[in-house]
């Protein structure tokens, strides 16, 4: 049989604000090196082809599937997951408090992953209607809440950072 | 983890060139959107592959001195819907690659890797077309440009030679200026799908927009590889604007279309939303164009 030897590399990156460094397999995913090596158990292995949104992290502020992302890419990049978004005293951020508001969370699976993609939209400032809000969320599958409830907890949260008031539908 | 044999990182153009010498089996990796899928599929399983995605000089929209539109090939499909010159020049591109997969897809996949990959589908493909776009390979050899149209040799091949990598895509002022297009995308569901059928039409109006100087259309999934229709170009250029122009428009696709029965949809069923994908992109194009109908 071939030889097969196994590739190591060093990567150097900033994870929720702090710089790490690490030596993985090369064969590794962005998902099987924040899991494994770094314990950021928020980032789940759903689908594992870029399909269902579990995995998804903040990537110098876009929001990627880290399934399908090789660790090694990480190189100087500045990762934020869910664990990042908690404050100093474990506190939840805006959006999570909002999820937690407006239940659109049941079994959780989902929940990570669209609050970042949530935590994208958020950070670009802008006012979405709905529709373009399901666009911006179209990225992740949910199979309890049936959607409506995670809309409506990205949507007031928006419309609080713009200080505007939450029109009635 | 994902089961490949060895990742070779370029560094640079050059070093990716080299990597391509030095290793002829391996696979070129872009976004991985596709190549990294089709890995854990098995598809791919055990290959070497060589990674430009950190080639940044390969990223942004430019416009070079003689107007021509440059997109790096690692442009993803959202910074290329979020650019100012796509925005003012290339609208319709914009719109086409912001249909691709999902928001976290747009992030990732990039405009080299979509076209490289050979496939019909590909929703930058038929606008690309559409606009007589240049593909730009760098090689051993140095820099060669290849029309789009010859670019693509068949279903899943596109004329990449030893050494080469895609590092750019060119459209001359010539083809872009004074133009409005529309893309539709035809697809069962709204986001995460591959397209049934692709169209993707633009139009440039006389100056005072009641005549089709110049009509275009292409296709994805109408045949093996993205397509032209020549004979609805032609049968709008030069013709006065109207509901009856677009109709007839619409029609003559058929004599350039080709596509195929498949599990998505049958081949009667690509023909008909052609005809009709067509006649809407083209009010579509006219409407924004400042045409009266």
């Amino acid at each position: 049989m071939e030889q097969h030897v196994i590739q190591y590399q060093t990567v150097h990156f900033n994870l929720n604000g702090k710089d790490v460094e690490r030596t993985v397999d090369v064969r590794a995913s962005l998902t099987d090196m924040l899991r494994n090596d770094f314990r950021m158990t928020s980032v789940k292995k759903g689908c594992e082809v870029g399909e269902c949104g579990a995995c998804t992290v903040i990537i110098d502020g876009e929001a990627f599937n880290s399934c399908i992302y090789l660790a090694v890419w990480a190189e100087g990049k500045h990762i934020t997951t869910l664990e990042g978004l908690l404050g100093p005293n474990g506190e939840l951020s805006d959006i999570q408090q909002a999820f937690v508001e407006e239940a659109a969370i049941q079994c959780g699976f989902c929940t990570p992953g669209f609050i970042l993609t949530a935590w994208e939209i958020l950070e670009s400032g802008k006012e979405y209607t709905d529709a373009e809000l399901r666009k911006l969320l179209s990225g992740h599958l949910c199979r309890c809440t049936g959607y409506e409830n995670i809309l409506r907890a990205v949507k007031k949260t928006m419309y609080k950072r713009l200080g505007k008031e939450l029109p009635k539908t | 983890m994902y089961d490949m044999k060895a990742l070779y990182q370029a560094r640079d153009v050059a070093d990716a060139v080299s990597l391509r010498l030095a290793h002829p089996e391996a696979q070129i990796i872009a976004g991985g959107s596709d190549v990294l899928v089709q890995m854990r599929e098995g598809k791919r399983a055990g290959k070497e592959l060589i990674s430009i995605y950190g080639l940044d000089e390969l990223r942004g929209v430019k416009m070079e001195e003689d107007g021509t539109i440059r997109i790096g090939s690692l442009a993803s499909f959202s910074h290329i819907t979020r650019d100012p010159l796509i925005q003012q020049y290339l609208r319709v591109l914009g719109e086409a690659v912001d249909q691709v997969g999902g928001p976290q897809i747009r992030n990732i996949g990039t405009i080299g890797g979509n076209t490289c990959n050979g496939v019909t589908s590909a929703d930058s493909a038929s606008t690309l077309f559409a606009y007589d776009a240049v593909i730009e390979l760098t090689g051993p050899e140095g820099v060669r440009r290849t029309p789009i149209g010859d670019f693509y040799l068949r279903a899943g091949k596109v004329d990449i030679r030893p050494g080469e990598i895609q590092t750019g895509i060119l459209i001359a002022k010539e083809s872009y200026e004074n133009t409005f297009g529309h893309y539709i995308k035809y697809a069962m569901r709204n986001a995460m799908d591959i397209a049934t059928l692709g169209t993707s039409v633009n139009v440039r109006l006389s100056a005072d927009r009641k005549t089709v100087e110049r009509a275009r259309v292409a296709f994805g999934v109408a045949g093996p590889i993205p397509l032209r229709a020549v004979t609805a170009e032609a049968a709008a250029a030069g013709k006065p604007v109207s509901e009856e122009l677009a109709a007839q428009f619409a029609q003559a696709v058929k004599e350039d279309i080709n596509p195929r029965d498949s599990w998505r949809a049958a081949r009667d069923f690509r023909m008909h939303i052609a005809v009709e994908s067509a006649r809407r992109a083209f009010l579509e194009s006219v409407k924004l164009a400042g045409g009266e109908l």
